[in-house]
């Protein structure tokens, strides 16, 4: 068993930051990523991003992936990168076993960050199952790694901000987008987005679901329905639309078998995307040297897991032991930086959810910032 | 209604665009940008002093138009491609129209291509008369319009003919 300093889970925005913020301060890192890539969702997003310049706005996300890995390339000496490995398990006594092409192994790291990220959420309707029928992260993917068209005729189910962004991507590849189809009465995503896909001529029908597919090999088409204010379909209302393509996006769920694994005091809040980890200020969740960050803690945006990270790689290294002359102040920019995040429209929500997860824990004295 | 149907309306319109006296001065920007959400970009790409800082980054933009001098430095940068630049004086009876596009093939100078409205309908012919697509400008090409005055806050989009 390899005794290390801190284990990074995850090689998404937020475990590239934690990675980076910790291994500056000195500590030594494993960073673990299940993918052979690394840059999790950054790598396929291909639109400029929005918050302020140090979260890189107005980058595009491959772009921010890019400086993200040289700034950890330059971190070389104290950071293992492995890639194509998997956490499988965080037992009581802080052993972390994982497995990379078929071998496992154990590791007991002195502090662990997790930053798995979120999964897609998917819907129920009859022939869900029929080919044709992704979620937008999984076309998202197949256009912008692979390079494949996903179809000729795609409906969009979602108009949160995946939902405007896929569908922008495949008018983008050329890919005919039917409608984007939304089940609340108001668009979920930002608006510019919207606006971009709508002024491309993709009507926008909020107040809609998805009745039924249809297809004999393949998805053929689909029925939409709308929807009445208790979220049930309306008969007389359908609406048929022939595709080859439907893609759903209606939200993310925390990817948190490690932390309910590993103990951790966990919380239902919805605007958050489910069962998400109770954590103190610095990200240390209610298990000691454990510390959590991006969309696993709560689904929010790539800049807030890239501040996260960077915050729960100062608190990880902290806790081991590594200080910075102005890391009071630092801390207190990313505090800031978060908040600034989540200040809009959007973010309150947001910061409703986290609020109720704060928790000031025995654990938390432990990191002295 | 524009979260509703992503359309921006007249009135949302009318709000962001400067005044008449303004508009017959020369090129300045129009930012159509709506909605509280955390973004700055456009101010830390503006040179002239036209896009004032955002006291919170969540404000919608504030703009002194008679600073805007139409550079369209911040048209690309906009990660929403909420702003183009409008030039009312560029000729008796046309307006330049500066937009955002990130579309292949990108139209050549002197090509006729349909102008779309902020639905994506058509409104009428426009002429291309300048395509810059410099390093600078990140792959969000910036497209120059000639069109008709009447259709200057119509227009928002175009499609090249298949």
């Amino acid at each position: 068993m390899k005794a290390v300093e801190l284990l990074v889970v995850g090689g998404g925005p937020a475990g590239l930051c934690a990675a980076i913020q910790a291994a500056e301060m000195g500590s030594t890192v494993i960073l673990v990523e299940r993918d052979e890539h690394l840059g999790g969702q950054l790598i396929k997003q291909t639109h400029m991003f929005f918050g302020s310049e140090k979260q890189y706005a107005s980058k595009r996300g491959f772009d921010i992936s890019e400086l993200l890995l040289k700034k950890l390339s330059e971190l070389a000496e104290k950071v293992t990168l492995m890639k194509g490995t998997t956490v499988v398990g965080i037992y009581e006594d802080g052993v972390v076993s994982l497995e990379q092409g078929g071998k496992y192994f154990k590791v007991k790291p002195k502090a662990t960050i997790v930053a798995t990220g979120a999964s897609e959420k998917t819907l129920g309707f009859p022939n869900n199952d029929l080919p044709g029928i992704y979620g937008a992260g999984a076309v998202q993917t197949l256009m912008n790694v692979h390079g494949i068209k996903p179809g000729s005729k795609v409906v969009m189910v979602g108009a949160g901000n995946i939902g405007l962004i896929v569908s922008y991507q495949l008018l983008q590849a050329g890919v005919k987008v039917a409608a984007i189809v939304e089940g609340g009465p108001k668009i979920g995503g930002y608006l510019v987005h919207a606006s971009k896909v709508r002024r491309l001529g993709v009507p926008i029908l909020t107040g809609h679901t998805v009745k039924e597919a249809h297809g004999t090999n393949c998805l053929e088409k689909v029925t939409l329905w709308k929807l009445d204010e208790n979220w049930q379909g309306i008969s007389g209302t359908e609406i048929d639309i022939e595709a080859d393509v439907m893609c759903i996006s209606v939200g993310l769920s925390p990817l948190s078998e490690l932390l309910w694994q590993a103990g951790c005091q966990m919380k239902f809040v919805q605007p958050l995307g489910g069962y998400v980890p109770a954590r103190d200020e610095n990200l240390q969740t209610s298990v000691k040297g454990l510390f959590v960050a991006g969309d696993v803690s709560g689904v929010e945006e790539a800049s807030s897991a890239m501040v996260e990270g960077y915050l729960a790689g100062m608190s990880a290294a902290s806790f081991l032991g590594y200080k910075l002359f102005n890391m009071a102040e630092l801390r207190q920019d990313l505090l800031n930086q978060l908040d600034s995040l989540r200040h809009g429209q959007v973010g309150e929500k947001i910061r409703k959810g986290i609020a109720e997860l704060q928790i000031v824990n025995e654990a938390a004295a432990s990191v002295d910032l | 209604m524009l979260e509703v149907t992503g359309i921006p309306t007249f009135e949302d319109i009318e709000k962001v665009y400067p005044s008449e006296e303004r508009l017959n001065q020369g090129p300045t920007v129009i930012m159509e940008c709506f909605q509280n959400i955390p973004c700055n970009p456009c101010y830390t790409a503006c040179r002239t002093g036209a896009i004032k800082p955002f006291e919170d980054i969540n404000h919608l933009p504030t703009v002194d138009h008679d600073l805007c001098n139409g550079c369209s430095l911040c048209v690309s940068n906009c990660p929403g491609l909420a702003i183009v630049v409008l030039d009312m004086t560029y000729s008796e009876d046309q307006a330049l129209l500066k937009i955002p596009y990130e579309f292949l093939p990108l139209p050549e100078v002197g090509q006729w291509v349909k102008g779309l409205d902020r639905e994506g309908k058509v409104v009428c012919d426009v002429k291309v008369v300048k395509v810059i697509d410099s390093k600078a400008l990140d792959k969000t090409p910036i497209i120059s319009l000639a069109l008709d005055k009447q259709y200057a806050k119509v227009v928002r989009n175009i499609r090249l003919e298949e």
